[in-house]
């Protein structure tokens, strides 16, 4: 290796490059560990959409903390005191606090031990996020009620020798001419022969016209956090509805006391003070509906986060105003976002969507305690066909 | 300007033989710090690949973004041996660079364990790991690089399970106990044999010998030889693995000596180089005061040794009190445990202001007593078995499973349980047949861990 053939030869500067600073095996050994790294993140996405850092004002793009991989080896536990060696000006009895050199002594001799330590920002695209979530996914399990669920629209797909002048393909038939020339004893001109005509195909598309309404409660007593939690949880719902359904139109409502109507940008910055009436945002809902879209002719979704805690003097109000809703909608989800309790929907609010499922409306109902359970969330009301109850029209 | 320092080779060369240093000739290169910097993250000029390096270096990459670590010279030990010089440094810094690595090849030529490990491993340490690395980039080809990466990942967790007191090349376990000594041949048994024919003739029958017949330390020869279905490309990678084990041993092993002995020498060997110009001598001997900093230009204390320092410091006091003669005589036969337990006096210990420490999980730091042997333990605590746990393989059941033991009473505490798990996964890939390791646990009760 260190033999260089050829050196009185009088090379050009070439020589002076050694082997060595034509690539670099740590670069090399790095892409490695980033790779597996990505391959890791995919592996868990749960835990990244989990992550409430994730929605970015409309960025194309989620940045993703991870830790370095470690490569692991035998190592005894961690003891509550570690003795080690100093220098310096020290006498017995001495005692000084150093975080930051508490690690331990020593450790310098292998990089990387003090682990987490560095951390990684890596950067990922939300539609390559969207795509492998709902890859796993299928179908967001939304059924029509009324119109078509299926919308037949025509795409070009292959050639034949018959068809309409107008989509004569002429490189294509060129080609076919050329082809033909070559065989021995061919006429030199176009026959019918060589004629190639563009196919048109159908394809069939799910076209569902729908609404989809976001409701979210951001009283007072949702906790930044658990605002967070659903907001996430609707970030990634838009996301995946949005991928399949190009006819679909989204309502952002919040309320407190009062109900209002955002755009989507505004809705995930919203938060506001005050008491819970869920009446007021449902009613709100209605007026939209009732203003805008015509529910013999489309689908309508409703969508509601809060921590349940509705006003016990507004039951009887929302109880109403929920089945008006539910009346004219496919399905009304409700997630109930209460970090850190784990109350399982036995408040007002998750009661009377309780109610309603069990008087057979298409309803369901889950309890969002924690940033891990967002997937769960998802998946609940998306996946698996039993899950929602089957359109009940 | 690069030029100048290489004129001072030979003239360093000649003062360093005629002060009693004794070594294989070696080849002084000057390389780019990139390349620099590849040799510390891999320990070897052309190493075999795996994502772990990646992560050493980046950590590297950031450490020398902050200027912490600045790398002046690596050396390799053999037959000739190979120095690479960073092409950063200054007339002055490869002057004196110069001087350490005649240092160092005079400590690798002559001190026992070295010798021994080199005649084992060969003298030519550089170009194995290059075939190494060669032989798995032609496998990672044929077997594709998933494949090889598992092997490498639990081979590379091993690494420092080796048994440095056994051969790098050692036959297999002999597969039957050996045969009871042959009775007397006295009238007693004559007619004890007449008694019962069947009795006396069955002690005859061989005994196959248990697996492995004592616990076995060298894990990585262990799962080589006796896992019941690698293929021999993966026994390669393990036993390639290991020889580069067997190299590193004593290079980690001596490394306050040996670091010490380098700079005794550079500093000792510039006093006495007349020939260099007057500047360049004043600069060296400025960078060699950097290199033996015990402690951070801006800090009271330190909470690590610098081992350049402690074995400068130490090796000057043998010098002056026993002469050269006998400290030759000590570097030769010992290696970093019996230097430090022997050598570091009350006075000297006192004289550098060593102190031994005790750290709280929060951080807070408390300055123990400075009793000599426990000072003498607190500096050696990290260089155990090779940095490592002492995990030995200890019996392989009929049906494949591997039993590992950990010699908790040894170490004093048990394994950290979450990476032991992760090592059983990297190793069980490998060995394909379960793994049960033994341990204790916080309240020092017995644990099993089991993969999968």
């Amino acid at each position: 290796m260190d033999e260089e053939g050829g050196k009185g030869g009088g090379q050009p500067p070439l020589s002076a490059a050694k082997w060595y600073e034509l690539f670099s095996r740590g670069a090399r050994d790095w892409l490695r560990h980033d790779e597996k790294v990505r391959e890791a993140v995919r592996a868990n996405l749960p835990e990244i959409i989990a992550g409430g850092e994730v929605i970015n004002d409309g960025a194309r793009t989620v940045r993703v903390p991870v830790r370095m991989l470690e490569h692991y080896h035998f190592r005894l536990r961690r003891p509550e005191e570690q003795q080690g060696a100093g220098q310096g000006k020290a006498k017995p009895g001495d005692v000084f606090s150093d975080p930051a050199q508490s690690q331990g002594p020593g450790e310098k001799g292998a990089g990387g031990r003090d682990e987490g330590e560095v951390q990684l920002l890596l950067e990922f695209k939300v539609d390559d996020i969207v795509d492998w979530l709902w890859e796993e996914m299928k179908l967001p399990n939304l059924k029509a009620r009324v119109g078509p669920s299926d919308e037949t629209d025509w795409t070009r797909e292959g050639w034949d020798r018959r068809g309409a002048r107008s989509r004569l393909d002429r490189r294509r038939s060129f080609k076919e001419l050329v082809k033909r020339r070559g065989a021995p004893g061919a006429t030199q001109t176009f026959t019918d022969e060589d004629l190639r005509f563009r196919q048109l195909a159908r394809r069939r598309q799910p076209a569902i016209h729908a609404v989809v309404f976001f409701m979210l409660d951001v009283s007072g007593s949702m906790s930044d956090r658990d605002r967070k939690l659903a907001k996430t949880f609707f970030f990634w719902v838009v996301q995946g509805l949005r991928r399949q359904y190009r006819s679909l139109e989204t309502v952002f409502v919040a309320h407190t006391t009062e109900a209002w109507e955002f755009n989507e940008p505004e809705f995930f910055q919203v938060s506001g003070t005050g008491g819970t009436v869920a009446s007021t945002g449902l009613l709100k809902v209605r007026e939209i509906i009732d203003a805008r879209y015509n529910p013999g002719r489309c689908n309508l979704y409703l969508f509601y986060a809060s921590d349940g805690d509705n006003s016990v003097s507004d039951t009887a109000e929302a109880r109403a105003a929920l089945a008006s809703v539910a009346a004219d909608a496919c399905f009304t989800g409700y997630v109930e976002v209460s970090s850190g309790l784990s109350r399982q929907l036995a408040t007002e609010t998750g009661k009377l969507f309780a109610e309603l499922s069990g008087a057979g409306c298409a309803a369901g109902s889950y309890a969002l305690n924690d940033f891990d359970d967002v997937w769960g969330a998802v998946r609940h009301f998306f996946s698996a066909e039993t899950q929602t109850p089957a359109a009940a029209t | 300007m690069s030029s100048d320092w290489r004129d001072y080779i030979g003239r360093i060369e000649e003062l360093a033989n005629r002060s009693g240093l004794a070594f294989h000739a070696v080849d002084f290169e000057a390389v780019p710090d990139s390349f620099m910097m590849e040799i510390a993250v891999y320990g070897l000029p052309v190493r075999m690949p795996h994502w772990s390096f990646g992560v050493r270096y980046i950590y590297q990459l950031i450490q020398r973004r902050m200027g912490h670590s600045r790398l002046f010279e690596v050396v390799f030990p053999g037959n000739p041996g190979h120095a690479y010089l960073a092409a950063s440094n200054g007339l002055a810094e490869n002057i004196l660079v110069t001087a350490h690595v005649l240092g160092h090849a005079d400590f690798s030529r002559n001190n026992l364990l070295f010798r021994r490990c080199q005649e084992q491993v060969s003298e030519h340490i550089v170009e194995h790991a290059a075939n190494h690395a060669r032989a798995i980039q032609q496998v990672i080809e044929t077997q594709g690089a998933q494949r090889v990466e598992t092997v490498l990942d639990a081979a590379l967790a091993l690494e420092q399970h080796i048994d440095i007191d056994q051969s790098l090349r050692r036959e297999r376990y002999a597969e039957y106990l050996e045969e009871p000594k042959v009775l007397a041949d006295d009238g007693f048994r004559k007619r004890f044999a007449a008694l019962d024919p069947v009795a006396a003739g069955a002690v005859e029958t061989k005994k196959r010998a248990p697996l492995p017949p004592h616990p076995e330390r060298d894990l990585l020869w262990f799962v080589a030889n006796y896992a019941p279905e690698m293929e021999s490309w993966e026994r390669d990678i393990f036993l390639a693995v290991r020889e580069e084990s067997f190299y590193f041993y004593p290079v980690f092993a001596t490394q306050i000596m040996n670091e010490g002995w380098a700079s005794y020498w550079h500093a000792r060997l510039l006093r006495e180089a007349d020939f260099i110009p007057q500047q360049s001598y004043v600069d060296a001997i400025k960078c060699h005061s950097d290199v033996v900093r015990p402690i951070a230009a801006d800090a009271q204390v330190a909470l690590s040794v610098n081992p350049y320092h402690l074995g400068f410091s130490m090796w000057e006091k043998i010098v002056e009190r026993d002469g050269l003669e006998a400290a030759r005589h000590i570097m030769e036969q010992d290696d970093d445990f019996a230097f430090v337990r022997n050598h570091l006096t009350r006075e000297l210990a006192d004289e550098l202001g060593l102190f031994r420490f005790s750290a709280r999980s929060d951080g807070q730091i408390k300055v123990l007593e400075p009793e000599l042997t426990s000072l003498h333990e607190a500096l050696l605590a990290t260089k155990y078995n090779f940095g490592a746990p002492v995990v030995a393989a200890q019996h392989v059941r009929t049906d494949g499973t591997l039993e590992l033991v950990h010699d908790s009473a040894s170490d004093g505490r048990g394994l950290d349980l979450e990476r032991s798990r992760k090592v059983l996964d990297y190793l069980q890939r490998v060995w394909r047949r379960p793994i049960v390791l033994t341990t204790v646990n916080q309240a020092g009760s017995t644990l099993e861990l089991t993969a999968p």
